[in-house]
């Protein structure tokens, strides 16, 4: 019965309880949605790092793997020595650069020199993988920019200089497979070439050079230890583990998750402040109602159970448009943000963990608890003889 | 002589206004009588209202003893006269005060469902109590879809849902218009006939004049007390109501 008398009141005002509900649900959405921006670019960067397989990356001492430019001289010995450590299994070499059309108007594309064999960078889409010297991979976009397609070959350069109105390094190469590059952002011409074939074309200042080593250790082994190994008998490198990655992350994203967590606790003030406003007002126009069934008998518990009943019932029905809405914006917001240039195309701002998700909905649907204790307690507390005389004078 | 059902002694109830206390009931003593029908009338602000909330235990007095079928009621806690308002006293109220969102029959459940009646009993009484109050065939309808007189009727059932030992009525007749003031008040005598033990606070004289027993309070005192079967008799009596 109080069950039914406490649906039955929000059912009254339907369209303040409707307006209500509609706040408690952008409030609900919005907590989620700050909820998975939070962890979404971390886990998204952490799924990235770990789709690689590769525990270590070596870059230029002093930098980021493709922060800067910078190369490091001696690859082939290099990767030798790493190859001929027990505990490291896997070693992929690779150099970043451009590659410019030749007597095309096609943009410039980011290209990678690579080793097919042990490489992660990019997921074949068609075709099949680089076999020989003269052979490239390339995303469809690029594809599309050339106006080529799997089959043809196309004539590149390593770079153009406009007041010479030179090539630097041309050479034709046949395109074996079109390609999609994780890391990548969207809208970004690539192009994936053999790494010996990359060397040749960017002349003696990429002889011999590589961007960036990514070493597999071998299971069992502390990746830090091979780290500050590596570290120490190269010291032109740096070693970056993915937990180090992860940490350095964590630090740029700081202020981020920073402003996601003081906006959920916003949304989550929001949807408790509403929850309280409508049951307080709910309780305020019912005060000779409340009085009366306190005069024929029902006890105080009920009375509060009543009122808490109609926030409670206020958050869940909120809470659950919430979760529905917080989905629907959070892949709207995704489309938007994964064109965020210098950011890979695949990468997931939002992510939806349900333990998370679902611990957050809770969360407002126990503020929903709380925010009905000041009103219920108020309805409780009412002194019947009074409020029933002013009830009367009213 | 009848079982004396409930007795006020002495009592006084006295509310602090801007720091001074104003003396709404001062040292009242009162029985009712099981079966009795009294009417309590005086002018406006005379305390009958307040003596009402005494002796139905919704407020308590400053001093003084109130005591129904022996359980004394100014000195209940909280949890004990809710309780007793519950299963002892039936209230009917100026304003009816129906629940709008329940129906006839749902507003008389009520009090059964908060006595843990089970669901198919207070059903049938429910159906039992506005077929005898003559709304048998209201039962669905919501407090919006019935006259002032009609939710007056479900209030009266919905007070003798839980077989209380007396009815308090704070001028049941208050908001009704002439003509369904007296099917009210037939129905009032109807129930008393019945065994209904009644105590009404009112301003109605035709309602007074109907009562077995007519208290007169003024100033927070009882200044007469007189059965309305010697009233007639004795015409020239000051308490006499016309």
């Amino acid at each position: 019965m109080i069950l039914r008398l406490a649906l039955h009141t929000l059912t009254r005002r339907r369209t303040r309880t409707a307006l209500t509900v509609a706040g408690v649900a952008v409030a609900s959405a919005m907590l989620l949605n700050m909820v998975m921006l939070g962890s979404g670019m971390r886990e998204s960067f952490r799924g990235f790092l770990e789709q690689q397989e590769f525990s270590l990356r070596l870059s230029p001492r002093g930098t980021m793997p493709f922060d800067t430019e910078a190369t490091v001289g001696g690859a082939a010995a290099l990767i030798a020595r790493l190859g001929a450590d027990p505990a490291i299994t896997a070693v992929s070499p690779v150099l970043g650069g451009r590659l410019v059309a030749v007597r095309q108007e096609a943009p410039a594309a980011f290209a990678l020199g690579i080793d097919p064999a042990v490489q992660t960078d990019y997921r074949l889409e068609s075709g099949r993988d680089i076999a020989a010297p003269d052979e490239m991979v390339a995303n469809t976009l690029y594809l599309t920019a050339l106006g080529a397609q799997v089959g043809d070959t196309v004539r590149v350069a390593a770079g153009y200089d406009p007041q010479m109105r030179r090539y630097a390094g041309e050479r034709t190469l046949r395109v074996v497979g079109t390609a999609r590059f994780v890391m990548l952002s969207g809208g970004e011409l690539a192009a994936a070439l053999p790494l010996a074939t990359m060397q040749e074309m960017g002349g003696d200042a990429r002889r011999d050079r590589v961007s960036v080593v990514l070493v597999r250790v071998a299971d069992g082994i502390d990746v830090t230890t091979v780290a500050e190994r590596i570290e120490a008998n190269e010291p032109r490198l740096s070693a970056l583990s993915t937990a180090d990655a992860m940490r350095f992350m964590d630090e740029r994203l700081g202020y981020f998750r920073q402003l996601a967590a003081i906006l959920a606790s916003v949304s989550l003030a929001v949807g408790f402040l509403l929850v309280t406003t409508l049951v307080t007002v709910s309780v305020n126009e019912r005060l000779g109602e409340i009085a009366v069934m306190r005069a024929i008998g029902v006890a105080r518990g009920r009375i509060v159970a009543q009122v808490m009943i109609e926030g409670v019932a206020l958050s869940v029905v909120g809470a659950t448009l919430g979760l529905g809405l917080g989905l629907i914006s959070a892949q709207w917001l995704n489309g938007i943000l994964a064109t965020f240039p210098g950011l890979p195309a695949a990468f997931d701002f939002f992510l939806f963990e349900p333990s998370m998700a679902f611990r957050s909905l809770g969360l407002l649907i126990v503020c929903g608890i709380f925010a009905g204790v000041w009103p219920a307690w108020r309805a409780a507390a009412l002194p019947i003889a009074r409020t029933l005389r002013e009830e009367a004078v009213a | 002589m009848s079982v004396v059902v409930l007795s006020a002694r002495n009592v006084s109830r006295d509310y602090p206004v801007a720091g001074e206390p104003v003396h709404a009931v001062r040292g009242l003593s009162l029985d009712v009588h099981e079966g009795d029908w009294v009417a309590i009338v005086g002018p406006s602000g005379c305390g009958k209202s307040t003596l009402l909330n005494l002796l139905g235990a919704i407020d308590r007095p400053t001093s003084g003893t109130i005591t129904v079928r022996g359980q004394d009621v100014a000195r209940m806690g909280d949890a004990e006269a809710t309780r007793f308002r519950l299963t002892g006293i039936g209230f009917v109220f100026q304003r009816f005060y129906l629940m709008p969102t329940l129906t006839a029959a749902e507003n008389v459940e009520l009090p059964m469902a908060e006595a843990k009646v089970p669901r198919k009993e207070r059903e049938a009484r429910a159906r039992e109590l506005l077929a005898y109050v003559g709304l048998g065939e209201r039962t669905d309808h919501r407090p919006f879809q019935l006259s002032g007189g009609e939710q007056q009727r479900v209030a009266i059932a919905r007070a003798l849902a839980n077989r209380p030992a007396l009815i308090l009525a704070d001028e049941p007749t208050g908001e009704l218009d002439a003509r369904t003031g007296t099917e009210m008040i037939a129905l009032f005598d109807r129930l008393n006939r019945d065994g209904t033990t009644i105590v009404t606070v009112t301003h109605d004289e035709e309602l007074a004049r109907s009562a077995r027993r007519v208290v007169h309070m003024r100033d927070g005192a009882i200044v007469d007390d007189v059965t309305v079967r010697a009233l007639r008799v004795d015409a020239t009596s000051p308490a006499a109501l016309a």
